[in-house]
């Protein structure tokens, strides 16, 4: 399986990643190589096997959803690379 | 004392041969001497040595606790609160967790000195330690040739006596991988023994923490007191923890060893083979059986795991958005821009090929032909496991195909990097526990591992048959002659 440069600028575009033209071919081939080797997957047939999504199939956990008090806000946006009266800014999107 | 092991350490603290101050500076000390392996991306001297005074001080009151004034290392993808926790990417650089994870907060609460975090790829996504955006870490036993990955810190700061024992995780054989190559023990427990909560995201049905250590023995010290249900991670498994240490030393007499053919095909270097006949050899010797098993889909593990691994991670890493923490671009100028500078500048090249790996697989019209053919695979190589085990209580095989490889060896093909994990991959897919122990040495004086793979929470009986086999050998205490 081989992948266009298009193919590349799209999943590059759907993942939020900014790729110059240079990259473009250098994904390309990487990815394609990697596809031939994801690609011997279809040796087995798995029509009669169904998916398993996890080692554990016992079902997850569910909890009431209530603070724990593990987060705390001012905390977090301590850390937060533009945060102000508890919000997170970013670039103007509703002009 | 840097070449002791854990257990050796906490007699010499309780007899007050040493305490832990002389040996928290006495680390410390080494890993200024050895910078140049690049083991440690964050150092914290000055909190280690109040941790270690605090612990002598304990101690001289007559309290104790498991680990307590052992110095230790966390892989830097552990949260650590209020030291920087990077996962090895440009993008966390300057991340400073604001909480502990549990193996954090457990360990400590046993008392480990914290020395430092080690490097590692970047968000645990490579096999040489060399997609680090700190740097690559140098093997000890041949300074260059790569420690393998991606806890290739953690396994080179145990190796070269830079730490007592340490902490990796392990998606594809991040832990069991670098300790092959290495020459060190390292475990990765059942899926679900050891919280993940701040334990940094890569592929969430694959990823576990486990003990990086000199022995079997320390292997058991260590995850006594990692393991344990955790309500923060709901893939936690709410069972007991054995007392790992207590059935150590149980006789091998009669032990079924599984040996599956498909782990001795094209691609496995002579002297690994040679190197894993021989400890079997070891083990029949101490009255166990070794018999064969079969694994058929094996060989599939691979691309089902750059299938499955690659969408996890797509989807665990879109929360690296610039807006909450870690880096954000300086010059943009929309939102989409933002996002987009912001994830270009801060990740690597690997971790940007798995995200548009994953994206790709994930997306519409690939979705059943990728993601769902590579789940049914999974059931099908966890199903293999599982008939094997009707015939044998563990199985053994190489950890890995080949020893330390040098350096810039494999980056530019990363088909041939990833071939690096065709024996340890399955094991993640099935979420069994698994252990690499060193068994000898190549032609050229570089380690060989010997993986064990044991039954879904075997971990007593895993420890057991490594302990077992290093009780009868010596090769775990040989140590690289340039750091001695």
């Amino acid at each position: 399986m081989s992948l266009s440069r298009k193919d590349v600028e799209k999943m590059a575009h759907l993942a939020r990643l900014q790729i110059t033209e240079q990259e473009i071919e250098y994904y390309r081939e990487g990815l394609s190589r990697i596809l031939g080797v994801i690609d011997q997957m279809n040796e087995v047939d798995t029509r009669t096997t169904a998916p398993l999504f996890h080692p554990n199939e016992e079902a997850l956990r569910l909890r009431e959803d209530r603070p724990d008090g593990a987060i705390d806000r001012d905390r977090m946006q301590q850390i937060a690379p533009q945060a102000q009266d508890g919000l997170y800014l970013v670039p103007k999107v509703i002009e | 004392m840097y070449k002791k092991t854990v257990a050796e350490l906490l007699a010499a603290l309780a007899d007050r041969t040493i305490s832990s101050v002389e040996l928290t500076g006495l680390f410390l000390a080494r890993i200024e001497r050895h910078a140049g392996l690049n083991a440690y991306i964050t150092l914290e001297p000055e909190r280690a040595l109040a941790d270690a005074r605090a612990a002598d001080a304990l101690r001289l009151q007559g309290g104790d606790a498991p680990l307590l004034g052992v110095p230790i290392a966390h892989k830097d993808i552990f949260c650590t609160e209020g030291v920087r926790t990077t996962c090895g990417s440009r993008m966390l650089e300057s991340f400073i967790a604001p909480y502990d994870a549990t193996v954090t907060a457990r360990l400590k609460a046993a008392g480990a000195v914290l020395l430092g975090k080690t490097n590692m790829d970047e968000f645990a996504m490579g096999s040489s330690n060399e997609t680090s955006y700190f740097g690559p870490v140098a093997n000890p036993w041949d300074t260059g040739r790569v420690p393998g990955g991606s806890s290739g810190g953690s396994a080179v700061a145990v190796a070269a006596g830079l730490a007592a024992a340490a902490t990796g995780t392990d998606t594809g054989g991040s832990i069991r991988q670098p300790a092959a190559l290495c020459g060190i023990t390292g475990l990765k427990p059942s899926y679900g023994r050891v919280s993940r909560y701040g334990m940094i995201a890569f592929a969430s049905s694959l990823d576990q923490g486990g003990p990086m250590t000199r022995s079997a023995e320390d292997a058991a010290l260590m995850l006594q007191a990692m393991a344990g249900f955790d309500p923060r991670d709901s893939t936690s498994v709410d069972r007991v923890v054995p007392d790992y240490r207590a059935t150590l030393g149980r006789s091998l007499k009669g032990l079924k060893i599984g040996v599956p053919t498909q782990f001795f095909g094209e691609g496995l270097s002579p002297d690994v083979r040679h190197g894993i006949e021989q400890a079997l050899d070891v083990y029949r010797g101490l009255g166990a059986r070794i018999v064969d098993v079969e694994l058929p889909n094996s060989r599939l593990a691979l691309p089902c795991y750059y299938v499955l691994a690659p969408c996890e991670a797509s989807s665990n890493l879109a929360r690296y958005d610039g807006v909450r923490y870690g880096y954000r671009t300086p010059g943009h100028e929309s939102l989409i821009d933002m996002y987009k500078k912001t994830r270009a500048e801060g990740f690597g090249a690997e971790v940007k090929r798995r995200i548009l790996i994953g994206t790709y697989a994930l997306s519409a019209g690939y979705f059943d032909a990728y993601y769902v053919k590579s789940l049914r695979l999974r059931r099908l190589i966890t199903e293999d496991f599982a008939h094997a085990f009707e015939r044998c209580d563990v199985i053994a095989g190489p950890t890995a195909p080949s020893t330390a490889f040098p350096l810039q060896a494999k980056t530019d093909d990363p088909v041939a990097m990833y071939l690096n994990d065709i024996y340890t991959i399955p094991v993640n897919l099935a979420g069994l526990p698994a252990v690499s122990l060193p068994v000898g040495f190549d032609r050229l004086g570089l380690p060989v591992g010997l993986q064990l793979i044991g039954r879904y929470f075997d971990e007593p009986l895993l420890l057991n048959v490594a302990h077992g086999y290093q009780q009868e050998t010596d090769w775990h205490r040989h140590f690289p002659p340039e750091f001695e």
